[in-house]
């Protein structure tokens, strides 16, 4: 009994740290996207702000950034699904003895080095280039095909994958039986085989356009002119990063959620419509179709609304609601706090001092060997390096600035990592 | 009803690397027949059947259709229509899509397909069934939509493969008749493919029985029944005593045949086989189990066998016994239930007798696995 309590416990106690370790990082960084510190932390946690996805909609290179990763995704998805689809009808039909051979060859591009397939893409097309005399600006040299036909090579491989999954389920008698019934193979292509691909072109093509999106190894060699979000992000993070990328992970994972949501939910109402269906069978028999409930037949749509409204209302209450009264009023109360820190320190300073002149008073110079601990006693601190620094600062780092500024050595804080930060504002 | 067209093979031969499908196969199907291709599975008539769609081109030989030759056409250019044995419906087109599919690819207007579709529906007996899907429907109504499909792409030549052995037997049978009078409404030429006889029996005008790619025998049902060509034919169609031994003496178109285990027996000799059986020749005579019956026990003759009995059973309308019978295979004798008690004499033995005319010989061959 108390071994199959253990075994329960653990097992929870194993799927919560699992859930931290995978979702942590996720739930942390989105937090960080509405704390106005400009480091992206949690704790301490000082004003809510929406500023940060104003900024991130304000950086150009984010934004072109994100553009260019939409069309090098849409690129690859139609590059790479139709490859993938030629690829999987010839796996099907080529002789079965050179099949084994076919599937490797096809599937090697996943497992080569994305940054060896970035370098091969961009040497065998500047030689292309080459042999046919054009230029450094010609269309062979643009970043966004190579970019494209980069990716390509292995996305193709994971589109094909996908749909050789669906295409073995596919019965040829049904095409025998589009042409039996006069269909050229054209039509049968069109008119049977697609439709019955489509599910799998779908998920491919979502596949595809995952991998592009965040794809930087191959990019990084063929990008040129055109750098993707994954390349901006990786060259923004060399000068210190800010929650406006919080703000952007945060919109990501949301927008993840929100499909993955959705998708669910249609998988759902599929399965209920196909049911209601079936149990209407009597019922059709007299001409009628059971109309189930607006919530079984759309949760899409459902979905769609509670998203709406819920950025509607984040917006409108993003316009109303202003951080700067809270932010100025942290940064008061921490000017406060610091000044009163000096303060203390100060009258700490200068009462030591008078108490060491009273004690040296009071035994003469017999004790002439004690040490003084602070020269400058007198002056109350005020030139200690650090205090100086943490007058200026706006966030957390004052606390510690402070507490330890008697330990601090002439350095002052430059090793401390929320400088730099410190340094933007 | 009109004549319908015809379809001929001729010196049929289809190869696949070494392995012989199909051996010089000659068929003449008449217009309007209902023609079916009878035989043990693998032994070539689906080949047959996709040479005729235009899915296979013959290594020799021809396709004749309504006399012109088929030869370079594809299957989506002949005037036939093939029912799948799996039936190949479109899973995600509608009824009614896939009833008028071959009017989608010729440009009919949706308007023009319902309309037919409801026609066809009505016909097949299945209205107002056209927006379900065929996942929706029955074994025996997708069978039927299959059926109007194939009807709808107005061919002049129906093939169906098996298209009846995916259903239970209750559905079968109902099924056949179905068939069977779909054919004589529409009036077109059908060619059925199965390995069940009396799915073959019941519907066919001409049946050709097919083995290992020879056609054994073509003839109408009855023929083939009561006088089978070859042995694989006499065991294959229905069911039937096999008396293996040699030719003792040939009387006109009767002959007496020395039986390995029951003596001297006289058979007529199958007309196919009539005089090309001679003195000495190994020889097979094969008699129905309906043709037997009870003798007085002991009873010697030319037209009586004696055998152990091994088990009986009861069928409802006949008692069934089972003797010990020549080469492993036992010798069956069905007696019609009239009511009265009947014993059991496991063990005993047994004379029978029969008819000469219901005994048939014909040169020792190949029987079908039972």
């Amino acid at each position: 009994m108390t071994t199959d309590k253990i075994i329960r416990v653990s097992i929870w106690v194993y799927l919560g740290i699992f859930f931290a370790y995978l979702l942590g990082p996720l739930i942390i960084m989105s937090a960080t996207a509405f704390n106005s510190p400009s480091f992206p932390r949690m704790t301490p946690w000082e004003c809510l702000t929406f500023n940060w996805f104003g900024e991130l909609f304000r950086d150009e290179r984010i934004l072109n950034g994100i553009w260019n990763s939409i069309l090098v995704g849409f690129g690859t998805v139609i590059l790479s699904v139709s490859m993938g689809l030629a690829g999987a009808l010839m796996l099907t039909q080529i002789w079965p003895k050179l099949r084994a051979t076919y599937y490797t060859i096809i599937i090697a591009p996943i497992l080569i080095p994305g940054v060896v397939l970035g370098i091969s893409t961009l040497v065998f097309w500047d030689r292309i280039n080459r042999m046919l005399g054009l230029g450094a600006d010609s269309f062979l040299s643009n970043g966004l095909f190579l970019t494209i036909i980069g990716q390509s090579t292995f996305i193709a491989s994971y589109c094909m994958l996908v749909l050789v999954a669906r295409l073995q389920r596919y019965d040829i008698a049904l095409t025998e039986a589009a042409l039996d019934l006069g269909a050229t193979h054209a039509q049968a292509f069109r008119k049977v085989l697609m439709p019955f691909m489509m599910p799998a072109i779908l998920s491919a093509a979502v596949l595809a356009f995952l991998a592009s999106f965040e794809n930087y190894n191959t990019t990084t060699f063929t990008f040129g002119e055109y750098p993707t979000l994954t390349i901006e992000l990786a060259q923004k993070v060399r000068y210190g990063i800010t929650p406006a990328i919080s703000a952007l992970a945060f919109m990501i994972v949301a927008l993840t959620v929100f499909f993955a949501l959705v998708n669910e939910a249609n998988i759902k109402r599929k399965k209920m419509v196909a049911e209601a269906r079936k149990d209407a069978t009597v019922g059709e028999l007299a001409g009628k179709i059971e109309v189930p409930g607006l919530i079984s037949r759309n949760p899409a749509a459902i979905a769609l609304i509670v998203l709406v409204i819920g950025v509607a209302t984040v917006t409108a209450s993003a316009m109303t609601y202003s951080p700067d009264q809270c932010i100025a009023d942290v940064q008061e109360q921490k000017r406060l706090e610091t000044e009163k820190r000096i303060q203390e320190l100060r009258d700490r300073r200068a009462k030591e001092a008078a108490e060491k002149a009273a004690a040296e008073g009071a035994e003469g110079g017999a004790t002439q060997t004690a040490p003084k601990p602070s020269n400058n006693s007198g002056f109350g601190g005020v030139f200690a390096p650090n205090t100086l620094q943490n007058e200026g600062a706006d966030d957390g780092a004052s606390d510690e600035g402070a507490a330890g500024s008697s330990n601090n050595s002439g350095f002052g804080n430059v090793f401390d990592p929320n400088a730099l930060g410190n340094d933007n504002n | 009803m009109s004549a319908g067209v015809g379809v001929d093979l001729e010196n049929l031969w289809i190869r696949f690397g070494d392995f012989v499908a199909v051996r010089d196969a000659n068929v003449h199907i008449k217009g309007g027949d209902f023609f079916s291709f009878l035989g043990p599975s693998g032994c070539g008539k689906t080949t047959i059947l996709r040479a005729v769609s235009g899915f296979l081109e013959p290594s020799e030989g021809n396709v004749l259709i309504g006399g012109n030759n088929m030869k370079g056409i594809g299957p989506n250019k002949r005037p036939t229509a093939l029912i799948f044995q799996n039936l190949a419906l479109f899973p995600l087109m509608k009824v009614w899509e896939n009833i008028t599919f071959s009017m989608e690819i010729a440009g009919a207007s949706a308007r023009d397909r319902r309309k037919r579709a409801d026609e066809l529906l009505d016909m097949i007996a299945l209205p107002g069934q056209g927006d379900k899907l065929p996942s929706e429907l029955s074994g025996g109504q997708r069978q039927r939509v299959a059926i109007a499909r194939a009807l709808c792409a107005e061919p002049d030549v129906l093939l169906l493969d098996e298209p009846l052995s995916a259903l239970d037997l209750k559905l079968r049978q109902h099924m056949r008749t179905e068939l069977r009078e779909i054919q004589k409404r529409v009036g077109i030429t059908f060619i059925y493919i199965t390995h069940d006889q009396g799915e073959a029996l019941t519907m066919s005008d001409d049946i050709a029985v097919m083995r290992a790619g020879v056609i054994d025998q073509i003839a109408d049902g009855k023929t083939i029944y009561n006088d089978p060509a070859t042995a694989f034919a006499a065991s294959f169609v229905g069911e039937n005593n096999v008396f293996r031994g040699k030719v003792l003496e040939v009387r006109g178109d009767q002959a007496l045949i020395r039986t390995n285990r029951s003596g001297d027996l006289l058979s007529r000799i199958s007309t196919a086989n009539q005089g090309k059986m001679n003195v000495g020749d190994d020889a097979m005579m094969f008699i129905r189990p309906e043709a037997l019956s009870l003798a007085p026990t002991g009873t010697q003759g030319d037209h009586f066998v004696t055998a152990k009995v091994n088990h009986e059973e009861f069928e409802g309308n006949s008692f069934n016994i089972f003797m010990e019978g020549d080469g492993g295979k036992e010798l069956k004798v069905a007696i019609p239930n009239h009511g009265q008690s009947f014993d059991d004499h496991s063990g005993q033995d047994m004379t029978l007798e029969y008819d000469v005319h219901n005994a048939v010989a014909v040169p020792a061959g190949e029987l079908a696995a039972e």
